[in-house]
């Protein structure tokens, strides 16, 4: 990629439990060692309890910018939810924003008690396509059941964001993050994760 | 992940705020740290737990943040260097003590006390966003307040030597965009002083002494604001003769940062950023001042620095300056400062059209959002022992009868008055406030109050602040239920050890305080039900009812479902649904009124459905399920 916007302004979303906070420390983590300044917000607290959560993120070759992200000012949402992608468009979208998705929903508990309803997912992906200048979209939650991990979905994301290079970050620099993240055990189902994450995004 | 102590000194690391205010206290040569858990807090002594062993530090959870202040100072008038660390409210526990410490000062051991106090404007996570920065003004105690991550770990080290140099306690401000913010933070070498802790001070806060001690303390205020004055912490940036001058303190500096290189005004706007509070440090900013004719003050919540810098300018007599802020209603006087709010300010101030994303791109995302977006509420995990408590709850106090009045308190629990809980709970609060409610309603029988009173609170929160309460209670006779939703963590700020764990803070086995045991012994009727025994735990509650009268406790045994899930890596019970069974909306009960999150209603069937990934297999809806359409089978483990 090439770097127009300093900083580079990264929404990372999702719903509490999803791994949210792990996946934007990871790409933190994988940036500060090139040596960018990076500086992630988050809340959580009571925030986590099955709510809408969400991580900001500013990426500069040159100093600290604070952790909120001024609105409308978005360069690109990695999102874990559709609508959590859509609810971050409304505050961060621009013309020029990308949206890497997962596209499987989580009804909020409000369409169990019927105080909300779920929108229709064809028109909600629609909706993130329309407002986007580039998006990536994929099932990260199906290709991770399909490793029996329901867990690791926020991997494979990971590896749909390197397909998207969308910011200055390779499978290897990604691979050796898990390598240093992960316990021994648990590396190899997170590296089939990314891998998987890399190719469905790269068909988009 | 490497425990605190580990990083080598010169390298970079991506650190949480809290990690760095951990880091520097290490770094600081600190020896003792306290706190009792608290978002946004708890990590700073979290983290140093992790380095207790090698550093070796006393590390522990205090049972509330007053007693964790106290023993912090008598680390520090033994002459070793201690940390204290809360939120906001926390601070108002801690107060008493603090501001009695002031008057005496640490004595001349040679220690050193810092108190990090972390507010949360916007309330992220507590009931309110008090700013605690006027109450390092009312304990007479010097106050500082760090704007980056990496800052962060400097003025901890700063704050140390303050401290141990004017021998008092010294409060260190963070908030939220600071200890939950991570950044590139580059390291420094972790100190180990060897000392031999010894105390002969005498320090005492009596009548007739305390004048001339306040006498004293406000001369050491004075020598405090002239070291403040010479700061390194407080920073100029911007024109030589800037056309508007912004104040701010750590948490403003950012935000006024990139406000400015948004709306181009970085060669007409000077920034004076202030990381020394209290004293506030008057001579660098009339300096400042004499050359401007106007400023704007950017600071979160209240006019802290805004009413000090009005106060200074009277008594310069400079009072032509203007000056924009909470009072002009250019910055609001709640929630927290984001970049958009000093843009917003900017803007009216030099009459500037900020830039948008374009009224296409607008009108297309207003739209669709509002078409399109939905809320979501918060909610209990699958599995959470809460949810089964509170639905028991409803059961007892419908069937009761008589309008019970239920008295809350702070932990997970809290859930209940979000739209998504079961709205049990009518009156919600501070820590340990739901019982001594509950005490003052249950004392209103000669007034024709004839309503049942429970109130409600967690393990930790029982520990922390209901026993003083309840003893309160028993003593006088009061008439009301105390519930203990006991789940063996303080599990909202991140599963915590608390004295009913039989854990401490690094992890080693201490004495489990018997809390059933504790409320027998102040003569209260005790009775423990599991809240997944849900038919058990109503009975229990209803004849906890009918017996009016009275102090009585029900403790429901529980462990939290994450904790559980950490330790036992398993489902209890294979769920299924029986669809033909299923009445689906027309009844209704395990997904509208229970709302487990791993239930929902299939939209062609109307069905229920079980949502496997979700589902922690603890088989309450089972129970719940008045047409036996769920089963639940023991799986091997």
């Amino acid at each position: 990629m090439t770097w127009t916007n300093d900083p580079q302004n990264l929404i990372v979303c999702g719903i509490g439990g999803q791994g949210n906070i792990l996946l934007s420390r990871m790409i933190g983590r994988i940036l500060t060692g090139k040596g960018y300044r990076v500086n992630i917000g988050e809340t959580f607290g009571a925030a986590q309890r099955g709510g809408s959560v969400y991580s900001s993120m500013r990426v500069s070759r040159n100093r600290d910018f604070g952790p909120l992200v001024p609105l409308g000012s978005g360069h690109l949402i990695l999102s874990l939810e559709p609508l959590e992608t859509l609810r971050m468009l409304q505050f961060y979208g621009n013309p020029d924003i990308l949206t890497v998705t997962n596209i499987q929903p989580i009804y909020p508990v409000g369409v169990l008690s019927k105080r909300v309803e779920y929108p229709n997912l064809d028109r909600l992906l629609q909706a993130v396509k329309e407002l986007s200048a580039g998006t990536w979209v994929l099932n990260a939650t199906q290709i991770a059941m399909d490793f029996s991990a329901p867990i690791v979905a926020n991997i494979v994301l990971l590896g749909a964001l390197a397909a998207s290079e969308a910011l200055p970050i390779s499978m290897e620099e990604v691979e050796a993050e898990i390598r240093a993240s992960f316990p021994g055990a648990k590396v190899e189902l997170n590296l089939k994760a990314l891998r998987a994450g890399f190719q469905e995004a790269s068909r988009n | 992940m490497p425990t605190i102590d580990e990083y080598k000194p010169g390298a970079n690391h991506f650190l949480m705020g809290n990690e760095a205010i951990s880091r520097g206290a290490l770094e600081a040569g600190v020896h003792f740290a306290s706190a009792y858990p608290g978002t946004p807090s708890s990590e700073i002594i979290q983290r140093l737990s992790g380095a207790a062993g090698a550093m070796n530090l006393h590390v522990e959870w205090s049972t509330n943040e007053k007693v964790a202040a106290e023993g912090a100072a008598a680390a520090a008038f033994a002459g070793l260097r201690s940390l204290v660390a809360m939120k906001n409210a926390g601070l108002s526990v801690a107060l008493d003590y603090l501001t009695h410490l002031a008057y005496t000062g640490l004595g001349e051991g040679k220690g050193a006390m810092v108190t990090a106090v972390c507010d949360d404007p916007d309330a992220h996570s507590s009931g309110d966003e008090t700013d605690s920065r006027w109450l390092a003004k009312f304990a007479c105690t010097p106050l500082v307040e760090p704007a980056t991550v990496q800052e962060a770990k400097e003025l901890v080290k700063w704050a140390f030597d303050l401290s141990e140099e004017f021998k008092c306690n010294v409060m260190f401000r963070g908030y939220t965009r600071l200890c939950h913010a991570s950044s590139t933070v580059e390291m420094g070498t972790p100190e180990r002083i060897e000392k031999k802790a010894f105390s002969d001070n005498n320090r005492s806060v009596t009548p007739y002494l305390a004048k001339p001690k306040h006498a004293a303390v406000l001369l050491k205020l004075e020598e405090i604001r002239e070291r403040f004055e010479a700061s390194p912490f407080n920073v100029y940036q911007g024109p030589e003769k800037p056309e508007l001058l912004i104040l701010c303190g750590g948490s403003g500096w950012l935000c006024a940062m990139e406000a400015l290189e948004a709306l181009d005004l970085t060669e007409r706007v000077g920034i004076l950023r202030l990381g020394t509070l209290w004293p506030f440090p008057n001579r660098v900013v009339r300096e400042r001042m004499a050359g401007v004719k106007q400023a704007l003050v950017v600071e979160e919540v209240d006019p802290f620095m805004e009413m000090h810098l009005k106060e200074l300018l009277a008594d310069a007599h400079m009072e032509e300056k203007v000056i924009y802020g909470k009072g002009s209603k250019h910055i609001p006087a709640y929630g927290e400062i984001t970049p958009d709010r000093v843009i917003q300010a900017l803007s009216a101030i030099f009459e500037l059209e900020p830039q948008g994303r374009g009224n296409d791109y607008q009108k297309a995302v207003s739209n669709l959002s509002d078409e399109l977006v939905v809320s979501r509420g918060l909610t209990w995990c699958a599995g959470c022992p809460h949810r089964a408590s509170f639905w028991a709850l409803g059961r007892a106090v419908k069937a009761d009868g008589r309008n019970a009045y239920v008295t809350g308190d702070i932990g997970c629990y809290t859930l209940d008055v979000f739209p998504e809980g079961k709205e049990q709970m009518n009156l919600l609060h501070a820590m340990g406030s739901g019982c001594g409610l509950a005490a003052g309603f249950g004392q209103l029988g000669k007034f024709d109050y004839d309503q049942p009173v429970i109130a409600i609170c967690g393990d930790s929160t029982f520990f922390h602040s209901t026993i003083p309460a309840l003893v309160n209670a028993v003593y006088n006779r009061s008439n009301m239920i105390q519930i203990v939703l006991d789940n063996s963590a303080t599990a909202m700020t991140g599963f915590q050890a608390h004295p009913g764990t039989g854990f401490n803070a690094v992890g080693d086995p201490t004495t489990k305080i018997d809390l059933e045991a504790l409320c027998r012994s102040l003569g209260c009727e005790v009775a423990v039900s599991d809240p997944f025994d849900i038919k058990g735990t109503v009975k229990t509650m209803r004849d906890l009812l009918k017996r009016d009268g009275g102090v009585r406790v029900l403790v429901l045994r529980r462990a939290c479902e994450i904790v559980r899930m950490k330790a036992e890596k398993n489902k209890p019970f294979a769920m299924a649904i029986l669809e033909d069974k299923c009445k689906g909306e027309e009844c209704g009960v395990c997904s509208s009124a229970f709302r487990c999150p791993a239930l929902y209603q299939d939209s062609e069937t109307g069905k229920t459905r079980l949502k496997e990934e979700m589902c922690s297999g603890c088989g309450v809806c089972t129970d719940i399920c008045p047409f036996q359409a769920i089963t639940r089978e023991e799986t091997a483990s």
